[in-house]
This record gives C-alpha cells, structure tokens and sequence, in this order.
C-alpha cells in the first residue's frame, strides 16, 4: 500500500472538504454552516456517500475506520467522535 | 429496475392485445449528438451536412488501429449536473440525465402533472458505463481496493441510465433497460409503447450511450466492422464504394412517448408524430440459409401500423458501413420498395454509430424531418455505390413526409424497425 500520512485529529472543516470531494453537496444545504449535530441524512448524504467520504478519511488520514460507522454515525459530529476516539485503528 | 436481456421475437400486434387502439405519440425530445448539443443545434448541423467526427481526443487512439470517432461538443458536466450526481455517474450518464431533462421540458412536463407511478423509464444500453467502470479497475489494479469509488456499485451498471432519470424525476412507473445493442434505441421505443398500451400515460424513453475508452474500443475492434481509415471525412461512409466500417460516436436521444388521450388532457404543447408501427426480429444462425431478419422485421412493423410499402415516405437506415452489411440492407430495401424506390438517408454518418443512443436519434431525426418537411443527408457521401440500387439522399431534400421507417441492426443479430408518422 502506499504511505500514509497520520494526522491526530479530523476537524469538521476537514471533513465538510471531504463531503464535497467526495459525495458533492446538495442543493440547497450550507455545509458551512453549524452542522455538527445534523444528521447525514438530512444533508442530503446516504449510506453510500458515507461509504464514499469514509474511504476517503482512511485514504487520507491512514487509519481503519470500522463497517459499522456507516450505521452508527448518524451526524457529522458522531462521525468525528469515531474517527478521533481511538476506536479507529492505524491501518 | 429489471433488466430484460432476452431478444424480443417477430411478434406483431394482434388486434386482440389490449389497447393496440390506444395511440402513442411522441411529445418531447431531447439530443446530445457529436455534431450538435441539444435539439435545434443538432438539427441545423444534420440539416447543413456537418459531421462531428474527428480523431478521439478523450483519450490517446494512436496505439489501436481505429482513431475516429464522435464526440459531443461543448459539453460541461457541471452545468447539467447537480453536485451530489456528479461522483456517481459517468459521462454517459450525465448525457442522459441532460437528454432527458430537455426532453422533459420539451414535452412541458411538470412535477405533479402525472402521478409518480404513471410515468414509467425504458431506456437501451450496450456495454454500460465503461468509461468510469475502467476508471475503478484501473485505481484496484494499480493502487487497492480502498481506492475504488463506492459507486462503483451502480454507476457502471446498464440499467443506470433508466435509474437516475427515475430518481431524478420520480418517475416509478414500469421501467426497464433494453439490449440489443445499436437496435437498442428503436427497441426501448416499442417497449414504451407496450407500456403505454397498457395503460401507463408517459414514458422517458430512447437511449444515450458514450464508450470512448480504451476498454469500450477495443472490444469494438475486435469485432472486426470499424473503420480504420483515419481521415475523419472518409472513415464512415455508409452505402459508397469507399464503404470502410463504422465509426463510434457518444449520445443519442431521449423521447418522451405518451397515450395521446392524455397528452391531450394535460395539454401537451406539441406532438412531433405518432409511434405507428414496430417490429423486431433476430438473424438465423451463420450458415443457415437463411435470410436476416431485416426486411422480416420492416415488413411486421409496416403491418402492425396497418401500411404498406407504398405508405413510406423516408427510409432512416442503419447504415452499418460495411460493403457486406450495406449490401443486405440495400438488397432488403430493394425488395420492399423496389430499386430506388423510397428516399434513404444515413445521417448517422455525422455522427457516427452510437451503440445503444444510434437508434434513438434516428428516430428523433425521423420526428423532425416529419416536422419540417425535409430529409437530412448522408454526409460525405457522393453517391451510392451503383451495385446498390437505392436512392440515397446526399443533400438535404425538401418532401411532403408523412411517414419514416427507422431501421436499425445491433451485432449479434437484432433486427429492429420502428415506423413514425407525423402528427397532423
């Protein structure tokens, strides 16, 4: 595999970047704005523009990010609490 | 979404299917073409003689033995394209979804006019979405399967076309995907009209394909029919002496069909011209004896509109380039209507052969010829090679036109014929 660049924390800018990057941005929604609490769904992200966004997170930040956050992650903080917990490993 | 692989047999209406009385007519349109983006530019360009083929510029051709092909001209993604679309869907796809929101607002379709499941999708399709399809084997093979999109999933798959119009406008009517490759496009148009026939009021359909890439141009080669002249005004040149193989091209057509009752109760703004008659039919095998199914097919489909030879006025042929295939279809041509006995024209040859899209433009092109009342050229082509006794419209030419008969062939030995005839 290539290398990885492992950085400590995932900060919701970096992740809002990623959205766009990776799954777009529905019409109509300001990824700019407070959306820690805002659930995915209602962003107009589905389970596959998750899938999308948390290949990129572990591409980038080089860790493994378990399955289940597709389900589990309900909003972009939830999202960011995994990811900067620990709980996802170096990969 | 069902995919329906299987080949449609000669199968004529009977009077007795249900609602073989109801019309279906075409009320909307929507073009992507090489020699014109949208309806009316197309249209000019066709009418003008000017060919978009060219040397393939998205991506290098100089290592295959084949470099021509059409390419949609100025055609930005983004423009058409919301973002949240735009990681999951091919080019391909994205000209569809653009063909079919111009057909939708030609027809002047709004959200709420028909319900959701009344509004069905039947689009054609060959190889899918290749292009993204080589894109993620490439990024598997070469960096790993963390590196392959999660779209994959579905943006490579043929029905896409058909998913992404339904989602797109909420149409969950009766939808398919159709393949049958270049016959694709007049074969989706029958399936709509079954669709109509039974009782559904609109349904998107025609097909809109793009193949421009290593991996939908080799397979293509191999198939030993494309032309490997590399002049762009000499490569395809269907019916002439020079006859060489086809060229490829991207795009194709999307129409909207419509029970006429309802169309007429919404208020449709315009009606191009009635679906009248279709027919398909599959070759014998190699070596049997027996004659394709081309002339089978034009026969049923003049039968089902209740016609006869004598009815047509203009001949959109499938033009396929080679002096093997051309000669079977002017010989079928010959038989049906005498030696040069109905204008034929191939305007295919601006535009090259557009897989699954090919079709479905011709049946369009079809439409407004009815419309305006002149028959679009085979471009480069001076005439006809003598031996085959057709008349081949080289110049645009002004005639009353009441009725077309679209032929259209796929490799592997679909036979499809579609008869249009004009509104009023």
């Amino acid at each position: 595999m290539s290398t990885t660049t492992t950085k400590t924390e995932v900060t919701l800018a970096d992740l809002t970047r990623m959205l766009r990057e990776s799954a777009g941005e529905e019409e109509g929604v300001d990824l700019d704005g407070d959306v820690r609490d805002t659930p995915f769904i209602d962003l107009g992200y589905d389970s596959l523009a998750l899938l999308q966004v948390i290949g990129q997170i572990q591409r980038e930040y080089g860790i493994a990010i378990p399955d289940d956050a597709v389900v589990d992650a309900e909003t972009p903080g939830a999202l960011l609490d995994l990811v900067n917990s620990g709980q996802a490993s170096p990969a | 979404m069902t995919a329906t692989p299987t080949a449609p047999a000669v199968r004529p209406a009977a009077a007795t299917v249900p609602g073989a009385r109801t019309t279906a007519v075409v009320t909307g349109l929507g073009i992507a073409a090489p020699n014109g983006l949208g309806t009316e530019d197309y249209w000019r360009a066709t009418l003008a003689g000017e060919s978009g083929l060219g040397r393939v510029t998205r991506f290098d051709p100089s290592q295959y033995p084949s470099t021509v092909g059409g390419e949609v001209p100025g055609y930005v993604a983004e423009e058409h394209i919301p973002s949240r679309l735009m990681p999951q869907t091919d080019h391909m796809t994205r000209l569809a979804l653009t063909a079919a929101d111009w057909a939708v607002a030609d027809a002047g379709i709004v959200p709420g006019d028909l319900p959701e499941y009344g509004m069905g999708v039947v689009t054609a399709a060959s190889g899918g979405a290749v292009e993204f399809g080589q894109r993620e084997l490439q990024n598997l093979w070469s960096q790993g399967k963390e590196y392959v999109s999660a779209y994959q999933s579905f943006a490579w798959f043929y029905a896409v076309n058909t998913g992404q119009i339904s989602i797109r406008h909420k149409m969950r009517g009766p939808s398919g995907v159709l393949l049958t490759e270049q016959a694709g496009g007049v074969d989706s148009i029958g399936h709509a009209r079954r669709h109509v026939r039974k009782g559904v009021p609109m349904v998107v359909t025609g097909g809109v394909d793009a193949a421009l890439c290593p991996w939908g141009w080799v397979p293509q080669i191999a198939s030993g029919l494309m032309s490997t002249v590399s002049d762009p005004s000499r490569a395809y040149l269907p019916f002439s002496a020079e006859a060489s193989g086809y060229v490829p091209g991207e795009g194709g057509a999307i129409l909207i069909v419509e029970d006429a009752e309802s169309a007429r109760e919404r208020g449709a703004e315009h009606v191009y011209g009635t679906v009248a008659g279709y027919a398909a039919g599959l070759d014998p095998a190699p070596g049997s004896g027996r004659p394709p199914a081309l002339r089978r097919a034009a026969e049923n489909a003049l039968a089902d509109a209740g016609l006869t030879p004598s009815d047509v006025d203009v001949v959109f042929a499938d033009a396929a380039g080679t002096p093997e295939l051309d000669r079977a279809e002017a010989k079928a041509l010959e038989e049906l209507f005498g030696a040069r006995g109905v204008p034929v024209t191939a305007p295919k040859s601006m535009t090259g052969r557009l897989l699954a899209g090919g079709a479905a433009l011709d049946a369009a092109t079809a439409l407004l010829a009815l419309r305006d009342g002149v028959i679009p050229p085979t471009a480069g082509v001076a005439e006809a090679d003598p031996g085959h006794r057709i008349d081949l419209v080289t110049g645009a030419r002004e005639a009353d036109l009441r009725t077309a008969l679209v032929l259209a062939r796929g490799h592997g030995g679909f036979n499809a014929a579609l008869v249009l005839r004009r509104a009023h």
